[in-house]
């Protein structure tokens, strides 16, 4: 039942399908790109579900840091040194907690890749005719939609304690998790890919990280630090992306902090997709 | 007609800025319809030959084509019409998840094949049916035995009907009983399907059972080809062992003249001789050691094994694993592969 196969790699064209059953697919890329990747999304939403203990775990930590950290800030906000109105410091801290939220659990889906490697699915579905940037896309899908929910999560549990922000400037808030979540995820993959081994992947991730959220002003605004602090926040990307959130929660949607924001966030995105793609698609892994 | 066909396959690792030729330069031509084995030790290339041809690993010399389309300038079309299963054994295991249903499993690969989910459910039920997998559908696959795992692992490479399929070391790591169970399932399958396969293995009576050609690689070039049976009588011939009471260094050099003799040695009171022919020489060998007045004790002639083929080609046996292959030979890039075990065994060596 196996077809004739032809030797001539100019037949390929119309070389029957083996077995006729593989029927050939009009070679449309991005129809396939789209279906692929929701393939794999599936599945590993899927599994996600199927262990949902550590998207609980992911949330924990943000949820302790709003119930034994956030009443602190009230008295700072008095100061007015948060740069929010006193009676809403919670419009300053969740922005940061959300992006302490990415940090700490969309930059850390590398493990699962390797998890994948070592299972040999990895290699099970680069021998198949399936788009190699769906097994990335599926992924991300996957944490994008993860994150955005614990941020919801999150948003609600501010709620409860006294956050107060318009609706389009949650929604914009969101937004900005959902693209954080692309920057990490595929960064976080491409490390996992590369390195292929938990116990590097930890120290590395560690060292990038705990700085990475010193440095954004996640607890306390970078404007209190002394200049060469300050100097070094603008280096690192996060800063920009929290102060629009925060500029969002306060209903500031058009200023250049917004834009600046958008700025990084996108291009932030956009280098760790293409360092990501490159990693999945190369015929070496 | 050849289905596998490749030319002067070559792969080079650098690493450490070093440079370590894993494969240098392999031909080969494989039947449609044929088992070939592919036997070496470890590091000795067997694992990225194979990757190279399931399109996992550019080679970065040499050209191949593998089902009807060019290795490199179609490795979309080769991986339609191939099926690959994975070593299991090392650092990695063989491709499936582990909270994966078995089901689940299947269905996604029939659906990243392109198969409509009708045929992904036709080829499930056929392909479940004939692994013996049938009630283990809603199972995770981490709760299943090593054998019916590595039915699994098959049956997902077979999903789409390949051509080809490609086995690494498909029972390694498996009890005797699972694994003759999947050499009679290997072998059903080129009988009811005409499906070609091409596997590697460290088990040499596995290549005897299951292949009709094996081909061995040693330092990433293909040193011997041919069918088991006939290896073994043009490498190794028959290894006779005589035992006698007196003078052995003189049985000694008596016998070493004796036509037919390829090696002799004296392994204390017993002459080991590979011969050819042995059958046929050994009436005229006991004639002339009775006329130098030699006792004969006992007499013994077996016939080569493959690993006897091995150990006359590449100078070391394949049971013996921790004569693997030097560090050089081993392919830094691919730690989860063979080159990897052979690193732990020297090691402990």
């Amino acid at each position: 039942m196996t077809a004739a196969v032809t030797t001539s790699p100019d037949a390929r064209a119309q070389a029957p399908a083996p077995g006729g059953l593989a029927p050939v697919r009009p070679p449309n890329w991005l129809l396939t790109f789209f279906s692929d990747t929701w393939l794999i999304f599936s599945r590993q939403m899927r599994l996600s579900l199927r262990n949902p203990a550590w998207v609980i775990i992911g949330l924990t930590q943000p949820i302790l840091y709003l119930a034994f950290f956030g009443p602190l800030l009230s008295r700072i906000a008095k100061t007015g040194a948060l740069g929010v109105p006193a009676s809403n410091p919670y419009s300053f801290f969740v922005p940061g907690l959300l992006i302490q939220l990415g940090l700490f659990g969309a930059a850390f889906v590398g493990f699962t890749i390797i998890a994948d490697w070592r299972a040999g699915v990895i290699e099970r579905f680069r021998v198949t005719p399936v788009s190699r940037m769906a097994l990335l896309a599926g992924r991300v899908l996957r944490d994008v939609i993860t994150l955005t929910a614990q941020a919801i999560v999150l948003v609600l549990a501010g709620l409860a304690f006294g956050l107060r922000a318009p609706l389009g400037g949650v929604l914009v808030g969101l937004g900005f998790v959902a693209v954080v979540a692309v920057s990490l995820a595929s960064l976080s993959y491409t490390v996992g890919l590369v390195l292929k081994s938990e116990d590097a992947l930890a120290p590395l991730l560690n060292m990038i990280m705990v700085p990475l959220m010193l440095l954004s002003g996640i607890m306390l605004p970078m404007t209190l630090g002394p200049h060469w602090l300050r100097i070094a926040a603008k280096c690192t990307p996060f800063g920009y992306i929290i102060n629009a959130m925060r500029g969002a929660f306060a209903g500031h949607y058009f200023d250049s902090i917004m834009v600046e924001g958008i700025c990084v966030a996108v291009g932030l995105a956009a280098i760790c997709l293409w360092l990501a793609s490159r990693a999945f698609i190369k015929e070496n892994a | 007609m050849s289905i596998i066909e490749a030319k002067g396959l070559a792969r080079t690792f650098t690493s450490r800025r070093r440079k370590v030729e894993a494969v240098r330069g392999v031909d080969l031509t494989i039947d449609s319809g044929e088992i070939v084995g592919f036997l070496g030790p470890n590091g000795a290339g067997k694992t990225t030959t194979l990757r190279m041809l399931t399109t996992l690993l550019r080679p970065t010399a040499g050209t191949a084509t593998v089902a009807g389309s060019d290795l490199l300038r179609d490795p979309v079309g080769v991986r339609r019409r191939i099926g690959y299963v994975p070593q299991a054994i090392g650092v990695t295991a063989g491709g499936t998840d582990p909270n994966c249903t078995v089901s689940e499993e299947l269905t996604i690969q029939g659906r990243v094949y392109r198969l409509s989910a009708a045929e992904t459910t036709e080829r499930t039920r056929l392909l479940t049916a004939q692994l013996d997998l049938t009630g283990l559908e809603p199972r995770l696959c981490k709760t299943l035995s090593g054998g019916q795992r590595r039915r699994l692992d098959i049956a997902l490479g077979l999903i789409h009907s390949p051509a080809v399929i490609f086995l690494d070391e498909p029972t390694t790591g498996l009890d005797p009983q699972s694994r003759s169970n999947l050499w009679e399932h290997i072998t059903g399958l080129r009988e009811k399907l005409g499906t070609t396969i091409f596997l590697t293995t460290h088990y040499l009576e596995e290549a005897d059972a299951l292949c009709d050609r094996v081909l061995v690689i040693d330092h990433g070039k293909i040193i011997a080809e041919g069918v088991p049976d006939e290896l073994k009588r043009r490498i190794s011939g028959d290894v006779v062992t005589l035992s006698v009471t007196g003078d052995q260094a003189q049985a000694q050099a008596t016998l070493a003249d004796h036509p037919g003799v390829r090696e002799i040695a004296l392994d204390g009171r017993a002459i080991r001789m590979t011969v050819e022919k042995g059958e046929e020489a050994l009436p005229a060998m006991l004639r002339a050691l009775d006329s130098h007045g030699i006792t004969l004790e006992s007499i013994q002639l077996a016939r080569p094994t493959l690993d006897d083929v091995f150990l006359t080609l590449t100078g070391r046996s394949l049971r013996d694993d921790s004569a693997s292959a030097s560090q050089d030979e081993q392919d830094p890039e691919d730690h989860h592969d063979e080159a990897l075990a052979g690193a732990g065994h020297q090691g402990r060596s």
